[in-house]
């Protein structure tokens, strides 16, 4: 069992006061930050970490970081990314609730290494409960003096504001987050101009995932060689997966990146439930395109999902076994991103109800001859041609389905419904398909 | 229609803590949905004077956000969620085993106003599926038994 960072703290008593925290060793690295670093050997330590944005993009968190000017006449910002949507994810809401001192010393690392004063908060609008926790953690580290003014006697001053989404999960994507704290509706911005050049209410921001920064006191603690030393060989560290659908165990699994599929499913999910078999699975949240039950022998870093022709995302493990009816579960996945697409660019709004229209009629019957290849058409003008990547996140997802369980589709088209063993609706809540 | 004195006071909190009004029209309308119960356009109206914002500023973030509901629910908003990760676990035998117990479907309110039937997408609890949010609070790990016990506590039928 490789040592837990994130989580260490996940089954201890009151893991979200800041005693339990400063007890395991919690706003040590902050202290070390802000009185033996320079906020650029802080950023060159998150470099060195090879840390990359756990909120779906990958991208290197320290040479983001080093993206931001270090003056500017509008006010610099952090904007932390806690609208965590991407179904099969679950990990930040874990992280608000059970361990909040965590975030706000990353932000707060952050915050000193980008010269920045505020920090916004967008948690998603649901998470009534995450929220409250993180609030009372805030207004705890203020009472104790690591938020506010003056932080641990040095002139570093820095004040955290919660901002609630709405329910929009297209305001996960960064510019729209921003333009919904902003007060508007969630409408993506064309880039450029980047975050960095101009972000919230008009100055530079960097955003991070909550993830990524709860990151940051480790690394700084223990050095940037030291964590990445425990990933894989471009992306460092550990990181949560969170395993969803048929498993013996679902729930959150810290584990260093690059740790094979198969051990995240049988090893630590404990399998399949009821004995049965693998069928399918989402390595990265339901915008990953499914692999097949024979493509599990995959490292679960960035760059190897990637040359697997899928995408590690949030790192959200959705698993599917034997039973399960491949349409039915593209009709799902192409459900939401036709609600969630925020309509501003045509591909997408018109591309993602086409498509979820077509899936739906091959799965209750009324595909036609030639509706495989329309879907893929579809997905193909989508891709590349909207402002943001939910519409990409949107066409990859069916064109992973119908390469990889294309016979399922030709099936549904041609019998008129689905032609698999139908496992029936059981006692309690059992999955009826 | 106004805000109570303790919802303005809330209303000035909310001002005080943006650059300008435009700004804080998100969280004036969640205000606004606890104080009045939901969004109509006579709440935008009543905002929109009262804030000095244009109203198709307000009507615009109003309509765009699913936790605004621009019509009333009842007194208690049920929302499974129909994702892949509780679909996979049976969130569709939840949701009818929901329209059986209220005797709605789904989209409907009870006739006695205390329940709204809602589905909705990813709550980002997958890994207790199959999971449904009343009101401010996440319910997870259903299965019917555990359903029923939640209705019937609502109903005012017991504690918990």
């Amino acid at each position: 069992m490789s040592e837990l960072l994130l989580s260490r703290n996940f089954g201890v008593a009151d893991s979200n006061k800041l005693e339990t925290y400063i007890e395991s060793g919690g706003y040590k690295p902050l202290e070390k930050a802000l009185k033996e670093m320079t906020p650029d050997e802080v950023i060159e330590e998150v470099k060195a970490s090879n840390l990359r944005g756990r909120g779906g993009a990958g991208f290197p968190a320290g040479l983001k970081w080093s993206f931001m000017p270090k003056e500017s006449k509008a006010e610099k910002s952090l904007v932390v990314n806690a609208d965590e949507g991407e179904p099969g994810t679950f990990k930040d809401r874990a992280l608000l609730e059970k361990d909040p001192h965590m975030l706000i010393e990353g932000i707060a690392i952050a915050c000193y290494a980008l010269g920045v004063k505020k920090a916004y908060v967008y948690i998603r609008g649901e998470f009534v409960f995450p929220t409250k926790r993180f609030q009372d953690a805030v207004d705890e580290a203020y009472d104790k003096g690591f938020l506010g003014k003056g932080i641990l006697g040095t002139d570093f001053a820095l004040d955290v504001y919660v901002v609630k989404g709405a329910g929009a999960y297209i305001c996960g994507e960064e510019t729209a987050l921003m333009e919904s704290i902003e007060g508007k509706r969630g409408y993506p911005r064309l880039k450029p101009p980047f975050p960095t050049q101009v972000g919230v209410f008009g100055g530079p921001s960097v955003i991070n995932n909550v993830e990524t920064l709860c990151s940051v006191p480790h690394i700084i603690e223990r050095g940037g060689a030291w964590y990445a030393s425990l990933g894989a060989e471009k992306d460092g560290g550990t990181r949560f997966f969170a395993v969803s659908g048929h498993v013996v165990k679902p729930g959150l699994y810290e584990l260093p990146t690059g740790t094979s599929l198969r051990e995240i499913i049988y090893d630590h999910a404990g399998g399949i439930r009821d004995g049965r078999n693998l069928k399918a699975v989402i390595p990265g949240g339901s915008s990953a395109p499914v692999l097949r039950a024979d493509e599990i022998d995959l490292p679960m870093d960035f760059d190897s999902v990637a040359k697997a022709g899928s995408m590690l995302g949030s790192g959200g493990v959705m698993v599917m076994d034997e039973r399960t009816c491949m349409v039915k579960a593209a009709y799902i996945v192409s459900r939401f991103y036709a609600h969630e697409s925020c309509g501003q660019c045509t591909p997408c709004r018109e591309g993602t109800a086409w498509m979820h229209g077509i899936i739906g009629n091959i799965l209750n019957g009324l595909g036609r001859e030639g509706d495989i290849e329309l879907l893929q058409e579809i997905a193909v003008n989508i891709m590349g041609r909207t402002i943001c990547p939910l519409g990409d996140a949107a066409a990859m997802p069916v064109q992973g389905f119908l390469k990889k369980f294309r016979d399922e589709f030709e099936s549904h088209i041609r019998e008129k419904r689905c032609v698999l063993p139908s496992a029936g609706a059981g006692a309690g809540f059992a999955p009826c398909w | 229609m106004k805000f109570s004195e303790k919802a303005h006071r809330e209303y000035e909190g909310i001002l005080s803590r943006y650059p300008s009004p435009e700004t804080a029209v998100i969280s004036v309308l969640e205000l606004a949905q606890q104080e009045f119960g939901s969004v109509s356009e006579e709440v935008e109206g009543y905002l929109s004077e009262l804030m000095g914002v244009p109203l198709s500023k307000i009507h615009a973030a109003a309509t765009f956000y699913t936790l605004f509901n621009t019509k009333p629910v009842g007194k208690h908003h049920i929302q499974v969620c129909r994702n892949l990760s509780c679909s996979l676990l049976g969130a569709e035998s939840l949701i009818e085993h929901l329209e059986r117990a209220l005797g709605i479907s789904v989209g409907e309110t009870t006739e006695d106003g205390m329940f709204t039937l809602s589905t909705v997408e990813c709550l980002g609890s997958c890994g207790t599926a199959p999971m449904m949010q009343i009101d401010d609070d996440y319910y997870e790990n259903l299965t019917p038994e555990r359903v029923d016990e939640v209705i019937h506590n609502l109903k005012g039928g017991g504690t918990g």
